[in-house]
């Protein structure tokens, strides 16, 4: 076990290096810099700008001092767009945000897709069991860039219930909406996943043993059947997670949140390269240690599996 | 692509032409294929929405670009559907001709979803026959550079090229074939460590074959239905892709435009109680993506031996 873990984090450091290379290089051969503005600065100004923030280096030095900084001191520098913050600002500011509703997100999204999976398939071919595979397949086609305007127009607009955007520290209505239209699509993969698993575990013949030797249904479901059912949900958790906080671009955008999907549109619309790079290799890192998270809890409960 | 990715793994391991007797799998699955309600409807849908791009501009005398002055200004009444001003969905906020508007955007939408299939499907399968089929170091090392390259958010990284490279179409082609065809390499290279110790592969062996044309004559072909499912599949999350980025404000640039944004674009319209301009959009990604999703589901059923 410990030595599938070294091994997992042996591919993960690499790529996440990889990562950082390659958005730098991407950052460094585009064209046009951060402090390229509308009005020509004069060339001493320029000079000054750049000596201050290191780009006058030679792009070997640029990239290791950013490494080290990243790596040692957790440091991804000062934004150059929002002038008197640092990315780790930024981010301590957005971050907490996106994780929460990402949080709730994936809460909802994992009991709603896992409840609706399990009915259809235990009453399978019922009507409750259409009913699950309705939703599913509606919620599938509703990505959370449809869900986001149809909630707006249907609780703030017509009902007036709750606000249209904002955070406001996040009190509980602000949250409903950007949780609802990012959880959707995800309960939807989580609700058809289950379904199926749970289907297929069903048909098994230790389920037939022991429904044979006079156990309860209810106890066969949630003692025998579940675990097995649930592993192939389980590997997909993980990059629903992520993606749940990557798909927090729309939601910030859409609903005012303030999480760091804002910043880093923001930032990519003017070049704030700290800031993108910032947040990229802070989702790449979530991305990475949510995938090993999942294989070792895939381990912990797939008797199977061997390392 | 992430929400296929259990269904890019039931591929990865199922066994396709196991047992094919009589009639050939191809006329079989056509049968099944075709008693499938939802699939054929699915599939009349798509048809229909095919005509709708390819023939709609011929319907209105509008053009997607022209800008009506009559209604400049006054849209929420002046705008509204209506056979009258031959605007059958109503105008944008400036005044252009939605019926047109759509029709281009589901040009463009349905091009992003095929194209970004297409690629997928091709350097995805040889890759991952390639991989597959010579196994050892190489497959190894081809499989890790899929891995490594699963693990970047590439969501972000998509963005981070089309505002530093310039939004077109083109870069939006780069961005999405970079990662479209990830899942099928993998699909392609499990089902291609089953194949390549089938006889007919050892008997192209034995002749002196050489792995290229055993790889394109021999493997590729058997991979076939395996891969239709999957690219399926693919076509609506290539669109929902581009409809995110063009959400987004990142994807297409003015006049063209696409489902996502003229999405994006009634929604934000939509407090003035211009609701069409959310509407009909909204309405021709949603059966569309059904009528994917229900083609991929009949297709499955009728290629996917597991279930016969």
């Amino acid at each position: 076990m410990l030595s599938f873990i070294i091994r997992r984090l042996a591919v993960a450091i690499p790529t996440l290096l990889i990562l950082v290379v390659f958005s730098y290089l991407i950052m460094y051969a585009a064209p046009g810099g951060p402090f390229d503005a509308e009005r020509t600065l004069p060339p001493e100004v320029m000079a000054n700008l750049n000596a201050k923030y290191g780009l006058d280096q030679p792009l070997i030095v640029q990239m290791w001092n950013y490494v080290v900084n990243v790596v040692v001191h957790f440091d991804f520098g000062p934004s150059y767009l929002y002038k008197d913050q640092t990315v780790n600002d930024i981010i301590n500011q957005g971050f907490p945000v996106t994780l929460t509703y990402g949080f709730w997100s994936f809460v909802v999204a994992t009991i709603v897709g896992m409840t609706l999976g399990i009915t259809a398939a235990v009453y399978h071919n019922s009507w409750l069991d259409y009913l699950a595979v309705g939703i599913s397949i509606g919620a599938q086609v509703l990505p959370n860039f449809v869900m986001a305007p149809i909630l707006v127009l249907v609780f703030t607009l017509w009902l007036g219930w709750l606000p249209g955007g904002g955070w406001q520290g996040g009190q509980w209505e602000y949250i409903i909406m950007p949780v609802i239209a990012l959880s959707t699509s995800f309960m939807a993969s989580i609700a058809r996943l289950t379904r199926s698993s749970m289907l297929e575990v069903l048909n098994a013949n230790y389920i037939r043993t022991a429904r044979a030797k006079g156990l309860p249904m209810r106890r066969v479901i949630f003692r025998h059947a579940l675990k097995p059912a649930l592993l192939p949900v389980v590997s997909y958790l993980g990059p629903a997670f992520v993606a749940m906080i990557t798909g927090s671009v729309v939601i910030d955008m859409y609903f005012s949140t303030g999480g760091i999907g804002i910043f880093f549109v923001n930032s990519a619309l003017n070049r704030d390269y700290s800031v993108i790079m910032g947040i990229t290799i802070l989702t790449g890192a979530l991305t990475i240690l949510f995938n090993l998270v999942v294989d070792i809890l895939y381990a912990c409960i797939d008797p199977k599996i061997r390392y | 692509m992430i929400l296929s990715r259990k269904k890019a793994q039931d591929l990865e391991t199922a066994d396709i032409g196991a047992a094919i007797e009589g009639r050939s799998l191809w006329a079989d699955a056509r049968i099944r294929f075709f008693k499938n309600k939802a699939a054929v409807t699915g599939l009349v849908i798509l048809v229909l929405v095919g005509l709708f791009a390819a023939f709609g501009q011929y319907l209105t005398p509008w053009s997607n670009e022209e800008v009506d002055w009559g209604v400049l200004g006054q849209v929420d009444t002046m705008g509204r559907p209506s056979f009258e001003s031959k605007h059958y969905f109503g105008t944008d906020d400036l005044g252009r001709d939605l019926f047109a508007r759509t029709v281009q955007g589901t040009q463009i939408s349905l091009m992003v979803g095929l194209i970004g299939a297409l690629i997928a499907v091709v350097v995805g399968t040889v890759y991952g026959a390639t991989a597959g089929y010579y196994g050892g170091r190489i497959d190894n090392v081809m499989m890790r550079i899929v891995d490594v390259m699963l693990s970047i958010p590439y969501m972000f990284v998509l963005i981070l090229l089309l505002v530093i490279f310039g939004r077109s179409v083109l870069m939006l082609f780069v961005g999405i074939g970079l990662i479209s065809w990830l899942d099928m390499a993998r699909i392609a290279r499990g089902q291609t460590l089953s194949i390549k110790n089938k006889e007919f592969v050892e008997a192209a062996h034995a002749i002196g074959v050489r792995p290229g044309t055993i790889i394109r004559r021999h493997i590729v072909p058997n991979l076939a239905g395996v891969v239709i499912v999957y690219s399926t599949l693919l076509v609506p999350s290539m669109i929902i892709f581009e409809s995110f980025i063009s959400f987004l404000g990142l994807g297409v640039q003015e006049p063209n435009t696409s489902w996502g944004a003229l999405i994006s674009e009634g929604a934000k319209q939509m407090q003035y109680g211009t609701l069409w301009m959310l509407l009909f959009p909204l309405f021709f990604f949603v059966i569309t993506l059904f009528a994917f999703f229900f083609v991929g589901d009949g297709l499955r059923d009728a290629l996917d031996p597991k279930d016969r």
